[in-house]
Parts: structure tokens; C-alpha cells; sequence
């Protein structure tokens, strides 16, 4: 997947002006995804990445004066009091806008830089070494070439570490977790996350903590969460955790890299395997068997 | 006279100087002018001969043997047959440019089969299918490679819908396959087995690109195909294949003129980085190099003796260093065609202005579109620095976090000859830097200075005025890109009215509505397509257009949650096949 899409919008109440376009990506369109109520988006706005493309306005652009201030003002949209997608919000592009935004503008945006999906996998793939170094010639050489990065090692994600401790990175990516069966879903921040074995860890505690859950679950989910990877694609545990992707499918967790995962994840599921809500069992069961 | 056709006809070139096109009755029999217009291969040259009279017309409908269709629907697959009973190779292109960045939904369309279904019928001798954007599936594959026994090429770019399953069907049942290209689709890479359904009757090979599959595939039956196909001159490997063997295959194809590397990392003894080294220098004939996966500078010494001959360089997926490429570019002063990540940085740019005086094309992309981090990367210097030492630059595509309009004005004084001038500032609505001004002076001064710019892309905070000096000054501008960009439909009409070449216009994210849109409701029928996304345009002008334009198709497609009366999603383009059949629920054809 390309770019991950924007927060919802919001009037300018605050000096800040947002407009969602319920620009939809990639299969957006085709696949009808519900329109989340008002509510709902509201308890996510703080950086939620939902299906909404954001068209940067005058307000946007913040002159400059830290990275900081700038994370702080695209995570304030907590303080926004409505959603409103309403294409015809009128004022797609004021005019002057002041220095560019310092970091809300080219991640957010979907489709943006304009790079095929292909390059943008085989980049996340890329072996990244800190760049805040001085590096010459001499230590090139002597570069550990064996740091490629190992999706499920969190420990080699210094870039994004680096980058969050400035500021510079996102905010919060809230998304919804729901479990079959259980009528309150969760929410988890991804952004707190770097790979998928914490991940895993936080809905295991998560979950675990559910007055549904009896003690038999919590074992499975446990055991699911923990070796996520192989419980998971053989399908042998009682649960299965999904996510739908932007183009409206229910996909596998842990499949594509981390950073991938995080451009194309809207929210999480934990299905079981035994009754899948929605799903006849046949179909989940060959649908696992099938990877 | 069309005076292009005095250019290209180099033999017999009587007919240029012919009677005017009054005359219905020609001097040559028929077999002559075919013979004639045999010798013509460009399609933009066959579209103008075929206008000349009837007699042009039919004898270029019966020798041309390749078909060019740039958009999909704007002709049908019947129609096409009709007209051409000789065809053997055809290059389709399909979904709209935007479709690469996740603009258009999933589904939308450009399937491919329905024009195989036709082809087999028509075209039982196809021998070459080159696809770009369009959709296909195993089955497609698996037909394609069953009904046409002389079928030689496959080139497969950007396209989705099919895994290596078809793959193998083609590697199965084509039995004189020349080409294998499959480049950057949305496939299912089901695995390498593929590559091992060559028969060992196959020997045929000129054409061998997996690059951009992962899966690992059979080293044996490679190197055996690699051995047996003698005329194999186009070899690019996936991340798989490791060093060492690579340098096997080197030695048995020194032949190679475009050489994709797999696995650049590999720890390798003194004897391996040697013989490696001599399986370059072996090379003789090699002018592309490209692949490089993987972090690794260590072993790029072994190509130095290959560079010298190098004409195109693709080292956008190496995350080099600015001192790596200094020593690469320094021995390959031959280049022409240079890609790098923008890792090599404003320094790497400076040596490849020192070192490559020919070079034509440069195209930066960024390690990491998704960084704010403005340290890294490049910026105004670089570009600077590679147009103070390449003159000759004519195609640039440049991804950076910073500009100003005065670079700008200066790398284009250097550089006048831009046909393609790409820039990405990757920030929407970025401003000058330095100034704090849009970024208007700076298209503005590539499109006053340029004259042959062909394909321009926008980026920055830009107001109208840009579009004014477009409409303005680019006359020979035939694709536009626009994003975040402009201040009112003014903007829009004044590119409408001034660009009088314009055939690709696509645009998004920009205030521009119905009035710039229907301000050139005559001139769509001259382009090939219109695309109109995120802008202010209603449906009520896309039913206005698509009243008074009978031969557009206007297709609209609607964001979830949007009001009714937006048309958001508009794409129009020209079509003698009226609307089409095979629409997808969510896209309204007006």
C-alpha cells in the first residue's frame, strides 16, 4: 500500500481546519466500507488513520517553530468537537498558507509522494542504518551488512525510535480491536508499537482482562499471541487475529512488514477459529488451511 | 505534405511529394504504397498516413503489424479487429496513472481477457502482448498461452490480478517464448516453480526479467535456461540469486547487454570476489546495469570494470552513500541514464555532475517517503550541482524536501533541453525555502526556458500564476500532472486554452470546479484523458459534459459518505466505443 490516509476533520473552531473527503483508498470505493458513526470518529480522532484523505489547508501550515509544536497540534484534534466529512466544506485551499508544515504533510496524505506500491514495499524492506551518524568512507566498509530488518526483532527499528523521540513521528494511531462474541471493543494504539510481538503481548493483556474471557480462552489467546506467527498461520489455536486493510479485506496479521502493516491496517479482530462471527466455519477454516 | 512523413519514410519517398489528397485515384498500385508504408513503425506516424485518403488509409490498416493503444476503452476490442487483420504484437495500457498511488478502487477494471478472447479469434499469430495498468487473471494467462502458438513476448508493467501460477502456464505452453518481462505488478508471488516450467526444448530466451518477484526460484533451472538460450541479452534477476551465483551465470552470458543484479550481500571469499570481478570485466557488451537489492556497498568494486560501458544505471533500490556513488559514477563516464536513492545525497549528486558530462536522465527517489526528517535526502544543491555538469539533461524526476524558485530558474539557464521535467517536493504546498514564496517563478521559468518540455510535474505551493505561464509558454506540453496546487478555476482554463498539444491531464487535490472543468468541454475530444480527483467539481457538471460530448465517456466515482451532488472521483477520456460494458458498480458512467 501506498500512503496511509489522514485523520478525520473537523470546523475551525480551533485555529485548525481539517476537511475529510472520505477519500477512499485503493478499494475504498468498491468495498463500501461503513462510515464509522460520528461518535465513534470522534473517540478516534486523535490520530486515528481512518479512510479519510486530508486536504492540507491554509491552517495547516503552521510556520515551523518545532517539530514538537506541530506533533502537538495534529494530535490536539482530540480537542475537536465535530467530524464532518462533508466534501463541499468549501475551502479546500485558502490562499496564503505560511511555511510548510514540518511534519504533518507528505505521510499523511494518501497516494502521496507518488510512488508505486511496488518501490514503497521493496524501501520498508530496506535494511536502515541510524542516519544520525557522520558516516565516511572507512566506516561503510566495516557497516554491519547483516542488519537487515527483521520484521519481528523490534530492537533494529532505531529510525522510528529516533524519530519519535524528536517529534517528529506521527501521533497516536488508535485503532479498533474487537473479539468475536465480546460486545465492547478496545482500542490500541499501534504507534506504541514497533513490531507485532508486542503487539500481541498488549491485546493478550488486553483481552485477558475481559469478564467474557474465562480462563480456558485466556490460555489459547495466550498461546496464540505469544508464537503469533505459527499459531496463527496454521490455524491449529482457537483464535485468529485479523485486521482489515484499506481496501476493506480481512487479512492475516504478520504476513507483511511492520511499517506496511501500519500504513494499511484499520482496525483489528480477533476471531476464533471454531464459530468466526460473520464467516461460515467452513470458509475461515479453509480459508486457513489455505495458507 | 505531413513532413514527419518525409522523415521516416528513408526509402522510396515519392509518395511524400505525391498529389494532394484530392485525388481519390492513386499512381501507384496499392502493393507499392503498402510496401512503402511497411517501412513506417512509429503509430503516431501510421495515425497520420491513414488520414492522407482512402487509399492511405487502407494500405496502412493492412501493413501495420503493431497496435499502440493507450487507453483501453477508448476503442473496442472489435473495432480494433475489424480495422487491422494483421497484427502481431499489441501494447495495451489501461487504468488511469493514478491508479499507481491508490487512487482508484480496487476492481475498477481494464481487464485484459476480453480482448484475448477476440485476439485468439483475429490475431491467431500474436506473437508479442505488452500491458500496462491492466487487469488480468491466471486464467487470462493460462489462455493466452494456449491459443497462440507463435506467441513470443510477454511484457507485463504495473498490472494486477495474477500470481506466478500464469506464470507458469506461459513458461509451460509457449514454446518460442523470446521475452519475459514482468515488472512491478500487484501479483501473487506464489513462488519460484514457475521458472522451472521452461521446457528444456526452450532456447529461445532474449528477454528474462523477474526482478521484482521475490519468491527463491531454482538455481539449477536457471542456470541451465541461461546456458541453453544463447541470444539471451536481457537478464534481471531477483533478490534469490546470491553473488556467487550470479557470477555463474556472468560466465556463461557474457553476451548480456542489460544485466539486473539479485542479492548484492553475500560474504565472499577473495577467490569468489575476484572471479566475480573477472565475470564483469568479461562483459563486454553490457550497457544497463541495474538490481543492487540489499544494503551493501562492499562488493561494488567488482563492477567497476563493467561501468565504462554503462549507459544506464538503475541504483534505485541501493541505499548508497554519497562517497559509493562518487567512485561508481567516476567509472562510468558513458552514462546516459542515471536512477539513485536520494541516500547518495547533495554530495553524490556533485560527483555525478563531475563525472558524467553525457548524462541525460536523472531520477532521485526517496528512501523514505514517509520521514520528515529534513537532513536527509536531497535538495536544491544537488540538482544543481548535476545541472551545472550534465548539459545535455533532458528527463529529470526528482523526489526532495526543499526547493527554491532560484534553483530552479538556474538548473533550467543550464539545462534548456528538459523534455520531462518531474519535480516532487514532497510536502504538499510547500513554499520556497529561502523566500518564503510559492513556487511559481520556479515552473514558470521551466516552462519559459524549455520549449521542448513534453511531460511536466508539479509540486509546491503553486497559485494560479503557474498555470498562467503554463497556458502561456509550454506549447509542446502533452502530459500534466498537478497535485495540491492553484487558486481558482482560472488556473485550470488557463492550461485548457494554452496548452494546445495537451493530451494527459491528471489532477488532484486542487481547487479547480465546474467551470474550469467544462471550459474545455471542447478539448477533451484532442486528449487522451482527463483526471479529476478531490477538486470541487458536482455531477451536475459531469451530466453537462457528458450531454454535450456524446464521444466521452465522463465516469464518476463517488467517495463513501460524500454528498451526492460531488462528482470526486472524474476520469473522461475519448472513446469511438461508447460507454463501457464491463463498468464496476461504482463507477457511473453519465
Amino acid at each position: 500500500m501506498a500512503m496511509s490516509s489522514e485523520e478525520s476533520c473537523s470546523y475551525p473552531e480551533e485555529s485548525e481546519l481539517e476537511l475529510g473527503l472520505g477519500l477512499s483508498l485503493g478499494g475504498g470505493g468498491a468495498n463500501s466500507k461503513t462510515k464509522p458513526s460520528p461518535a465513534a470518529v470522534e473517540a478516534t480522532m486523535a490520530g486515528h488513520w481512518g479512510q479519510y484523505a486530508r486536504i492540507l489547508t491554509a491552517k495547516d501550515f503552521r510556520s515551523v517553530v518545532s517539530p514538537k509544536e506541530c506533533s502537538s497540534s495534529s494530535s490536539s484534534s482530540s480537542s475537536m468537537t465535530k467530524t464532518n466529512n462533508n466534501p463541499s466544506c468549501g475551502v479546500k485551499r485558502t490562499a496564503e498558507p505560511s511555511s510548510p508544515p514540518g511534519r504533518s504533510g507528505a505521510s499523511q496524505v494518501v497516494g502521496w509522494p507518488p510512488l508505486r506500491n511496488y518501490r514503497i514495499q521493496s524501501l520498508v524492506n530496506h535494511a536502515k542504518s541510524p542516519k544520525t551518524e557522520e558516516i565516511t568512507p572507512a566506516i561503510d566498509k566495516c557497516k554491519n551488512k547483516t542488519t537487515i530488518v527483521d520484521k519481528t526483532n523490534c530492537g533494529s527499528n532505531l529510525n522510528r525510535n529516533v524519530a519519535k523521540e524528536k517529534g517528529l513521528l506521527k501521533t497516536s494511531l488508535f485503532v479498533k480491536v474487537n473479539m468475536d462474541r465480546i460486545p465492547i471493543g478496545r482500542k490500541v494504539d499501534l504507534s506504541a508499537h514497533s513490531c507485532y510481538e508486542t503487539l500481541s503481548q498488549t491485546l493478550d493483556d488486553m483481552f485477558k482482562l475481559s469478564a467474557v474471557v474465562g480462563a480456558r480462552r485466556s490460555n489459547a489467546e495466550e498461546q496464540v499471541l505469544k508464537t503469533r506467527r505459527s499459531r496463527l498461520l496454521n490455524g491449529s489455536s482457537e483464535f485468529v487475529l485479523t485486521y482489515e486493510d484499506k481496501e476493506g479485506d480481512w487479512m492475516l496479521v504478520g504476513d507483511v512488514p511492520w511499517e506496511m502493516f501500519l500504513i494499511s491496517v484499520k482496525r483489528l479482530r480477533i476471531m476464533r477459529t471454531a464459530e468466526a462471527n460473520g464467516f461460515g466455519k467452513c470458509t475461515l477454516a479453509y480459508a486457513l488451511s489455505c495458507l | 505534405m505531413d513532413p514527419k512523413l518525409k522523415k521516416t519514410k528513408n526509402s522510396s519517398s515519392n509518395s511524400a511529394n505525391s498529389p494532394d489528397s484530392t485525388h481519390s485515384s492513386f499512381p501507384f498500385p496499392d502493393e507499392v504504397l503498402e510496401r512503402v508504408l511497411s517501412f513506417l513503425h512509429s503509430h503516431k506516424d501510421r495515425s497520420s498516413v491513414s488520414l492522407v485518403c482512402k487509399d492511405w488509409y487502407n494500405a496502412e490498416r493492412w501493413t501495420r503489424t503493431k497496435l499502440f493503444i493507450g487507453n483501453c476503452y477508448s476503442v473496442s476490442p472489435e473495432i480494433v479487429a475489424r480495422r487491422f487483420p494483421r497484427i502481431k504484437s499489441v501494447t495495451l495500457k489501461g487504468k488511469p496513472r493514478f491508479s499507481d498511488f491508490n487512487l482508484v478502487p480496487q476492481h475498477w477494471g481494464a481487464d485484459v481477457h476480453s480482448w484475448l478472447v477476440v485476439f485468439a479469434k483475429v490475431y491467431p499469430f500474436l506473437e508479442e502482448l505488452r500491458l500496462k495498468r491492466m487487469t488480468l487473471n491466471d486464467e487470462s494467462l493460462k489462455f493466452l498461452a494456449t491459443s497462440f502458438p507463435g506467441f513470443k513476448a510477454l511484457s507485463l508493467l504495473s498490472c494486477e490480478g495474477f500470481s506466478t501460477d500464469g506464470l507458469k502456464a506461459i513458461a509451460t505452453h509457449c514454446k518460442n517464448l523470446t521475452e519475459l518481462d514482468i515488472q512491478e505488478n500487484g501479483m501473487d508471488d506464489l513462488g519460484g516453480g514457475w521458472l522451472s516450467c521452461f521446457s528444456e526444448n526452450c532456447s529461445s530466451l532474449e528477454v528474462l526479467n523477474f526482478a521484482s518477484l521475490n519468491s527463491e526460484v531454482s538455481f539449477d533451472a536457471l542456470e541451465k535456461l541461461v546456458r541453453r538460450c544463447k541470444s539471451l541479452r536481457i537478464l534481471k534477476v531477483n533478490k534469490s540469486i546470491t553473488l556467487d551465483q550470479l557470477q555463474q551465470l556472468l560466465v556463461l552470458a557474457p553476451q548480456l547487454i542489460e544485466l539486473g543484479t539479485g542479492s548484492f550481500q553475500q560474504e565472499l571469499t577473495p577467490l569468489q570476489y575476484e572471479g566475480l570481478g573477472i565475470a564483469f570485466s568479461n562483459c563486454k557488451n553490457l550497457q544497463t546495469l541495474s538490481g543492487f537489492w540489499e544494503d551493501t556497498s562492499l562488493h561494488l568494486p567488482v563492477l567497476y570494470a563493467a561501468c565504462p560501458s554503462l549507459t544506464f544505471l538503475n541504483l534505485s533500490y541501493a541505499t548508497l552513500r554519497s562517497g559509493e556513488l562518487a567512485k561508481i559514477v567516476a567509472h562510468s563516464p558513458n552514462i546516459r541514464r542515471l536512477w539513485v536513492l536520494d541516500t547518495v545525497g547533495d554530495k553524490g549528486l556533485e560527483a555525478v555532475g563531475s563525472s558524467c558530462p553525457f548524462l541525460e536522465e536523472l531520477r532521485v527517489f526517496p528512501a523514505d517517503p514517509f520521514e520528515q526528517d529534513l537532513h536527509h535526502g536531497v535538495t536544491e544543491a544537488g540538482f544543481l550541482a548535476v545541472s551545472h555538469g550534465c548539459r545535455k539533461l533532458h528527463y529529470v524526476l526528482y523526489f526532495c524536501r526543499q526547493m527554491t524558485n532560484a534553483a530552479v530558474a538556474t538548473i533550467v539557464q543550464n539545462c534548456p533541453d528538459f523534455t520531462h521535467f518531474r519535480l516532487c517536493i514532497m510536502n504538499p504546498g510547500e513554499r520556497d525555502y529561502l523566500t518564503n514564496e510559492p513556487m511559481d517563478e520556479a515552473f514558470g521559468a521551466v516552462v519559459k526556458t524549455c520549449t521542448n518540455l513534453q511531460r511536466l510535474a508539479l509540486s509546491g505551493l503553486l497559485t494560479d500564476l503557474t498555470f498562467e505561464y503554463i497556458g502561456k509558454y509550454a506549447k509542446n506540453l502533452e502530459a500534466l500532472s498537478v497535485a495540491f496546487a492553484g487558486s481558482s478555476d482560472g488556473g485550470m482554463q488557463c492550461v485548457l486554452q494554452g496548452c494546445p498539444k495537451l493530451r494527459k491531464l491528471e489532477i488532484r487535490d486542487c481547487p479547480f470546479g465546474n467551470a474550469a472543468l467544462l471550459s474545455g468541454i471542447e478539448k477533451y475530444e484532442t486528449m487522451r484523458s482527463l483526471w479529476m480527483s478531490a477538486c470541487n467539481v458536482t455531477m451536475s457538471a459531469c451530466k453537462l459534459l457528458a450531454k454535450e460530448m456524446p464521444r466521452l465517456n465522463v465516469e464518476v466515482m463517488r467517495d463513501e459518505g460524500s454528498d451526492e451532488s460531488q462528482a470526486d472521483k472524474v476520469y473522461i477520456y475519448r472513446t469511438v466505443a461508447g460507454p463501457r460494458r464491463d463498468a464496476p458498480p461504482f463507477v457511473v458512467t453519465l
